[in-house]
């Protein structure tokens, strides 16, 4: 069975590491936030201007003056900090963020990304990703494996523009969970019930299957 | 005003000399710390042809979006123009000029503009379609572009308090963008929500000097959310 969004979001969150900061994009990378593991404390960055980011306010609670990078009103965790933008992307760029998660349309077997724009369709703008995953050395992107259609969204090389050039080197699809290395994606874990099959043939970049691919836990 | 004393009497007087085919610089996220009052300003003084630099260009009822209505932006540099029909409307007709920028590079072009730095270099967009045109160089091994600073011929921003001398304090993610358009701008204008004696403001919790601001008013604010979202106890 391909992950839920909720198996997604807690896939993502055995990636996170005690004293890890960590930038989570919008949507399923989000929802990570939700499974942080039993003793390990970890810091959300919002790219707008906060580190140490905390759940929904109260009704009560709410100020329009806290928001995150998805202009929702949020409330600050213990240790939080705030800052201007160019602090937030010197942080960013500077390599300073240990973990950054986030969607894409697309990912190709070289490490390049495409997340932001359907050429034809409506252009919204890039926000903070472009500079995310420049900056980052460690990123996840979470994304479905194949479009609706069947069509895989693990390339050999990305058909749309580009968010970030040789950038990526882990991918969690619904599927599976991949790493990039030496131009090619390496098969790592597999979501449970999916057969090794079904991944090579969703998968249209090169794909190397090591001898054992376990399946994915969760608690 | 005389001396350090940035307060003027009026929101007319805080955008004086604003003209036709100028760039102003807005700071703001979404609606969080945008100055309302400014923007409103602009609307009545009818000033078209404009270029505005900011993050976003607000929704289609608040925030630099109500320029859009008599259609007094030219061009629109921002990193995320999403949910705003009337802009989409204008984008796609050609009315309406859109400069895609980063949302870092965008921090950075308005940090450098008010700090003296002509260009800079940077990896984000290497390889993308920012970074068509631009010149590349390689540091260390890694690839990055080179990109320009950004002036305006104003800058308009929101702080939460200020004294008479335009030292300035913000309050929580409403700070995002505002000290660096202020920096970045020939003439600074900032709407606060309080203004205090000079003196009241401990030295080392101001955020941004007075030195960078011309003018200074103090406004009330609607505030706006985009996204309310709370949790239930």
């Amino acid at each position: 069975m391909a992950l839920t969004r909720e198996q997604l979001a807690q896939r993502v969150a055995q990636e996170f590491h005690d004293g890890y900061y960590v930038n989570l994009g919008i949507g399923i990378p989000t929802l990570a936030a939700n499974y942080v593991p039993e003793g390990v404390e970890v810091m959300l960055q919002s790219e707008n201007g906060l580190l140490g980011m905390g759940p929904f306010p109260l009704e009560e609670e709410v100020d329009a003056d806290l928001i995150n990078a998805g202009k929702q009103t949020v409330t600050m965790a213990r240790g939080a900090s705030i800052f201007s933008s160019a602090d937030s992307f010197a942080m960013i760029r500077g390599g300073h963020v240990d973990l950054t998660v986030l969607g894409a349309f697309e990912v190709d077997c070289q490490g390049n990304i495409a997340s932001y724009m359907i050429p034809g369709k409506l252009i919204k703008g890039m926000g903070g990703a472009m500079d995310l995953v420049a900056g980052a050395e460690n990123i996840i992107v979470t994304m479905t494996h194949a479009s609706k259609h069947g069509e895989s969204k693990l390339l050999g090389e990305c058909t749309l523009p580009l968010t970030g050039k040789g950038c990526i080197r882990r991918v969690l699809t619904d599927l599976a969970l991949l790493d990039i290395e030496d131009g090619a994606f390496i098969l790592r874990e597999r979501a449970p019930g999916v057969s090794v099959e079904e991944i090579v043939n969703l998968t249209a970049g090169k794909l190397v299957v090591p001898d054992k691919v376990p399946e994915m836990t969760f608690q | 005003m005389s001396g350090f004393d940035k307060v003027v009497g009026s929101y007319a007087e805080a955008l004086a000399g604003l003209e036709d085919n100028m760039t102003v610089i807005a700071g703001g996220f979404g609606l969080c710390g945008i100055p309302e009052n400014l923007i409103a300003e602009i609307r009545r003084r009818g000033t078209t042809g404009l270029t505005v630099v900011s993050n976003n260009c607000g929704t289609d009822k608040y925030g630099l979006g109500v320029l859009l209505v008599d259609k007094q932006i030219r061009k629109m540099v921002a990193s995320y123009v999403g949910e705003n029909p009337l802009f989409e409307a204008q984008m796609m007709s050609g009315e309406l000029e859109v400069e895609l920028t980063p949302q870092g590079t965008l921090a950075e072009k308005m940090r450098a503009g008010g700090a003296g730095i002509p260009a800079f270099y940077t990896a984000t967009g290497y390889g993308t379609p920012v970074g068509e045109g631009k010149e590349v160089r390689e540091f260390n091994g890694r690839h990055y572009i080179l990109e320009e600073a950004i002036q305006g011929d104003f800058a308009i921003a929101k702080a939460w308090k200020a004294d008479r001398y335009g030292n300035l304090m913000f309050r929580r993610t409403a700070r995002n963008f505002n000290p660096m358009a202020i920096t970045a701008g020939r003439v600074a204008v900032v709407e606060v929500e309080e203004i205090v004696e000079v003196g009241a403001l401990d030295p080392d919790e101001i955020h941004l000097p007075g030195i960078y601001v011309d003018r200074l008013i103090q406004g009330t604010f609607e505030k706006n959310i985009e996204q309310r979202t709370v949790r239930s106890a």
